[in-house]
């Protein structure tokens, strides 16, 4: 990064701050500064850390530093501005490789050749230039290609909670996700914002293994950076996701993990500076700046490309209506939930049945897409699971010997739900012909009569008359 | 403030995000649009101390400095009001969004500076008063077909009025072109197509009018239970996931208005375009024409910038104001009005307002009451009946109805489609909850329906007396089961199913059931009832409720929203008249005599 930006001939330098607080450092009388305006800010070792102007004035700049204020005194500090916004060198030779959380590399490499500086911040879309999002993306993953697919240039966030399998899940999704035709071209940029040492090993280990690095880029933001420096990281990413999708012309997958991690940064430097905080402390913005970065996916008018997103975020004691997964739900396409339920009960990957939803399903399959029966058998399976759920809830009441022998059915057509479609192995990977196949199968489990949604001819071709598909429970 | 710069012109000093604070600007107004910087950010003053003023900026400030020069342009924020507003779309501040397109690809860049209307466009003008006529504002001076379903009349601006001293001749003029001349006290105005007025400020009418006629969707939920009238306001509250826009989707597609004006106001940029795709090939079920045709879409994304999505409300509602003084019907649809009153909240803590309950500023209120008070029945300026209905989504976060937004705006609207996260879950879409949904305009519009059908009161009652019913027995059973319910109760379980499955829930794709006839919706509604009333009759009689569950008229009643087009009534008819025969069938089986049954066919 750092070999990018020619600072020589930016001579003027200031000497001092007048205060310095959590992640922001305040300098007195400057000249000529922009908003937004990227800063060095030179400690008394002679180490630049960068940093970026908040608010502007012409009296002082209110400068937060990415790379934290440690060790920094209000004496010795020196600030130089650099005359313009962040900006990051994108090429495609970025693929394969692993940088930090502001683009540098961290994979021993060099940094990479690109004479293309983009602004982080990037610019909206205009919504009349867009595509609408089409075509499905297979995942491998019964629970979502079968009942919550994913579309081209949709934004799909994972709910999830601590101790959920959202790591294992992400990077099953990442070693498996592939486009229906082979022709186009597929990568994927992998953010991690806040994560532990051992899970970025994870996740790198994961891919070079299955060799899906190769066709990925991988921006870490570990949990030990300042955290300030995860607020671009998903910038960073994106940029470079932007590039890949509407400049080469290819299908990019983004996955940002962990979404609440970046919502706390944001608090913590909205706190730092004073402001008015909203729900639970944080600060009023917080819906505009996820949709500065959630909107950063889909096709565009005028090239090939797409960019598709999939953010992980960990709910707040499993609290859906927390501020951070109920603004992304506001923001995104539907939304994936993870189920501790589930999860105790065995079920890999613990996708919740019900309030998962992919809004864009229906323009992704289908006839021409996947198969034509693909969004009726969706809706049928539905439609028991939620009954399901409530004999459920009878049973817990009355006991499962009163129930009638319908309601029994049901149940045991909830156990076969999750059990055979939901559950699978870790690296198990079920094409989209493989999942429809196990959806008809469990819903045989039920009598033909209670199938409301699915039209006779459907039910001639697909229906298992015969008795004996029943539920076997294992994998 | 102290400064360093010894200047009389307008230059900014501070930067924070959208505000910027300038001085020199002594001479600027309240709400006056100026042009920060080099690239000329569209901005609007304010708030003003002394020489100096604060400037919220509708675009990216991203390295704008201290010392930037300031424009004036001396005018409050105002739309441009003519001929081409229809089929287009806009961004907050009235930019099309496909010139911007044309100028500059699929990204905003910031400055951008495209003409709100396309002033090269000819459109053919026809006179309809002549030299010498004494006109009124508001009244109109000639007409021009906008598309085939918009007859755009060009009226008197509503500050002026005079006599006509000169008009043209039948022919094609472009927007800025003068078209005729009028003079007053004061000497003599040129007339073009196309005038401009402040957004923030309502247009004048004559007088307001009682609510009398219904707004009709098509939607069986809304026009037969909670309807709204033409000039009500109505919001749509419900958590993410709830089909808030899908429902306001299909409110903006069938509704039986003359216009619709869109606002996607801070919400998904994929919607907008989902919109733009759909409505030009989807056709109004009344003239057949394409949607697009009638309809204007404002889209200010949720990645925009925050100031113009503040602003977006008042450009909507100003061209609706606009197509009303028309005497036409206009129906707003703001997609979220939450979005709205956050952009609120971030320009107040920008500015450092102190904060009300949430952090909302303590004007939220009063900001909520004069965008729905700018609905209504109306008389126009030229003597015509005229309304604007609108309908706010408003996204509650968590999906809490008592939150300030939500409350605050149930004080300001009549009519309140409560959406349900639990039906949603379910996939019952419209997920609009029966029981905690209202409509105090259902009384106002009743005259109307019962023109349609007599007993429309009576249905309506009857079926949401059932929902009620249904709802306690509900609470027996998640205690003890369904079995202990004696048959009649349980009939209205059963009843009450079928009106959920077969009335209530409705498909936006399905092309039988997308948009339903009021004919049809009564009819519907009485099938369903005439089924349960004779139900109950032959259950009093004796009769077990299992066989009348294994009727083979039930999974037909069931699928009759679907089955039948809005044209074939009569086939819903027939499929009553077999319902009713099966269930004789029944009661001559368990022996009822003739004439115990009694059963009303109206």
């Amino acid at each position: 990064m750092q070999n990018n930006i020619v600072i020589e001939d930016k001579g003027l330098q200031y000497v001092g701050a007048s205060r310095i607080e959590g992640p922001l450092v305040v300098v007195e009388r400057v000249r000529d500064v922009g908003y937004d305006e990227i800063v060095e800010i030179i400690d008394s070792a002679g180490r630049p850390r960068f940093g970026r102007v908040l608010d502007i004035s012409d009296k002082q700049a209110v400068v937060q530093v990415l790379e934290g204020t440690t060790g920094l005194s209000n004496k010795n500090i020196r600030a130089r501005f650099l005359g313009e916004s962040f900006r990051l060198p994108v090429s495609r030779h970025m693929l394969g490789r692993v940088f930090d959380g502001l683009g540098r590399p961290a994979d021993g490499g060099p940094a990479p050749l690109s004479a293309e500086l983009r602004d982080v911040n990037g610019m909206p879309i205009n919504p009349y230039a867009r595509r609408y999002p089409r075509e499905f993306i297979q995942t491998g993953l019964s629970a979502i290609d079968g009942m919550n697919a994913l579309v081209r240039g949709q934004k799909l966030p994972i709910f999830s909670g601590n101790g959920l399998p959202h790591d294992r899940l992400s990077a099953q999704i990442m070693r498996q996700a592939r486009l229906l035709e082979e022709e186009v071209e597929f990568s994927m940029v992998f953010a991690a914002m806040g994560v532990k040492h051992d899970v970025a090993e994870f996740f790198i280990r994961n891919f070079r293994e299955s060799g899906a690095l190769a066709r990925a880029v991988m921006f870490f933001s570990l949990a030990d950076a300042p955290s300030v420096e995860r607020l671009l990281t998903p910038r960073v990413a994106l940029t470079l996701a932007e590039h890949l999708a509407f400049d080469c012309g290819q299908h990019v997958l983004v996955l940002l993990t962990d979404m609440t991690n970046y919502c706390e940064s944001l608090r913590e430097v909205g706190t730092a500076r004073g402001e008015i905080p909203g729900r639970k402390g944080y600060p009023g913005y917080l819906y505009s700046d996820l949709a500065s970065i959630y909107e950063r996916a889909g096709r565009i008018e005028g090239s090939p490309g797409s960019i598709t997103q999939m953010a992980i975020l960990t709910m707040p004691a499993d609290d859906i209506s927390h501020p951070v997964p109920d603004l992304t739900g506001y923001i995104t396409e539907g939304q994936i939930v993870l189920d501790r339920d589930l999860f105790q009960r065995g079920v890999y990957p613990p996708i919740a049945g019900l309030p998962s939803l992919s809004r864009l399903m229906k323009d992704g399959v289908g006839k021409g897409y996947t198969r034509e029966d693909h969004p009726i058998l969706a809706s049928q399976l539905f439609a028991c699971y939620a009954y399901v759920k409530r004999v459920r809830g009878l049973a817990d009441v009355i006991g499962e010997e009163e129930l009638s022998a319908l309601d029994k059915q049901y149940l045991k057509f909830g156990e076969a739900f999750e059990m055979r479609f939901l559950r699978q192995g870790e690296y198990e990977n079920r094409s989209i012909e493989t999942t429809l196949e196990l959806g008809w199968d469990v819903l045989s489990t039920l009598p033909r009569d209670e199938l409301h949604r699915v039209s006779d001819a459907l039910l001639d071709q697909y229906y298992r008359e015969s008795k004996d598909v029943v539920c076997e429970v294992s994998v | 403030m102290a400064t360093a710069y010894k200047v009389t012109e307008p230059v900014a000093i501070r930067i924070s995000g959208p505000i910027v604070t300038a001085i020199g600007m002594h001479a600027a107004q309240m709400y006056e649009v100026v042009q920060v910087g080099e690239l000329g950010l569209v901005g609007e003053v304010v708030r003003m101390i002394g020489d100096q003023a604060t400037i919220q900026v509708y675009e990216d400030t991203t390295m704008l400095k201290p010392g930037a020069p300031i424009q004036r342009t001396g005018a409050p924020l105002s739309v441009w009001l003519g001929p081409g507003l229809v089929g287009n779309i806009y961004d907050g501040i009235q930019r099309p969004l496909p010139g911007i397109q044309a100028h500059s690809g699929a990204w905003i860049r910031r400055g951008e500076k495209v003409d709100s209307l396309d002033t090269e466009k000819k459109w053919t003008f026809e006179p309809v008063a002549s030299v010498g006529d004494n006109m009124m504002p508001g009244q109109a001076i000639g007409r021009v077909v906008e598309t085939p379903l918009v007859n755009h009349l060009i009226m008197i601006p509503p500050e002026l009025h005079g006599k006509i001293k000169r008009i043209v001749k039948k022919g094609e003029y472009s927007i800025l072109e003068p078209v005729a001349v009028i003079e007053d006290e004061y000497g003599t105005h040129e007339i073009t197509m196309m005038h401009r007025w402040p957004v923030r400020l309502p247009r004048p009418i004559r007088e307001r009018l009682r609510i009398v006629q219904p707004l009709i969707t098509g939607q069986r939920i809304i026009d037969t239970f909670f309807p709204i009238g033409k000039g009500g306001a109505a919001a749509i509250p419900g958590g993410f996931g709830t089909g808030k826009t899908i429902t306001q989707h299909q409110l903006a597609k069938w509704s039986d208005a003359d216009i619709i004006v869109f606002i996607g106001c801070g919400e998904r940029g994929n919607e907008m375009t989902e919109v733009l795709r759909e409505f030009p090939e989807l056709t109004d079920p009344r003239s057949g024409r394409p949607l697009m045709e009638r309809t204007i879409l404002i889209a200010n994304t949720s990645n925009m910038p925050v100031a113009a999505r503040e602003v977006s409300i008042y450009t909507g509602i100003t061209i609706a104001e606009y197509y009303r003084d028309m005497g036409l019907n206009v129906a707003v649809f703001a997609d979220s009005t939450s979005r709205w009153a956050e952009a609120l909240r971030e320009l107040a803590a920008r500015l450092e307002e102190m904060p009300a309950e949430e952090g909302f500023p303590a004007s939220l209120p009063t900001r909520l009451a004069q965008f729905y008070e700018r609905g209504g029945a109306v008389t126009t300026l030229s003597g015509k009946p005229a309304s604007v209905s609108i309908v706010g989504a408003v996204s509650p976060p968590g999906g809490d109805f008592s939150e300030p937004v939500t409350q605050h705006t149930r004080r300001f609207i009549r009519c309140f489609w409560a959406l349900d996260t639990e039906l949603a879950n379910a996939r019952h879409y419209p997920s609009i909850h029966w029981l905690h949904s209202y409509s105090e305009y259902a009384e106002d519009v009743s005259p109307w329906w019962q023109k349609q059908a007599p007993d429309w009161t009576d249905l309506r009652t009857e079926a949401l007396t059932l929902l009620q019913r249904e709802d306690r027995l509900q609470q027996i059973v998640k205690l003890v089961g369904p079995d202990v319910l004696p048959d009649s109760q349980r009939l209205i379980l059963f009843v009450a199913e079928i009106i959920k499955d077969g009335f209530l829930t409705q498909s936006a794709f399905d092309e039988n059931d997308m948009y339903c006839t009021p004919e049809k919706q009564i009819t519907l509604m009485r099938l369903i009832l005439n089924f349960y009333r004779r139900g109950r009759d032959l259950i009093q009689a004796g009769v077990p409720l299992v066989r009348i569950r294994q009727l083979s008229c039930v999974p037909q009643i069931i699928r009759a929203k679907t089955a039948f087009g809005n044209k074939e009534l009569e086939k819903i008819a027939e499929l009553e008249k077999a319902a009713m025969e099966e269930m004789d069938g029944l009661a001559r089986e368990y022996n009822i005599k003739e004439g115990t049954v009694i059963c009303k066919t109206t």
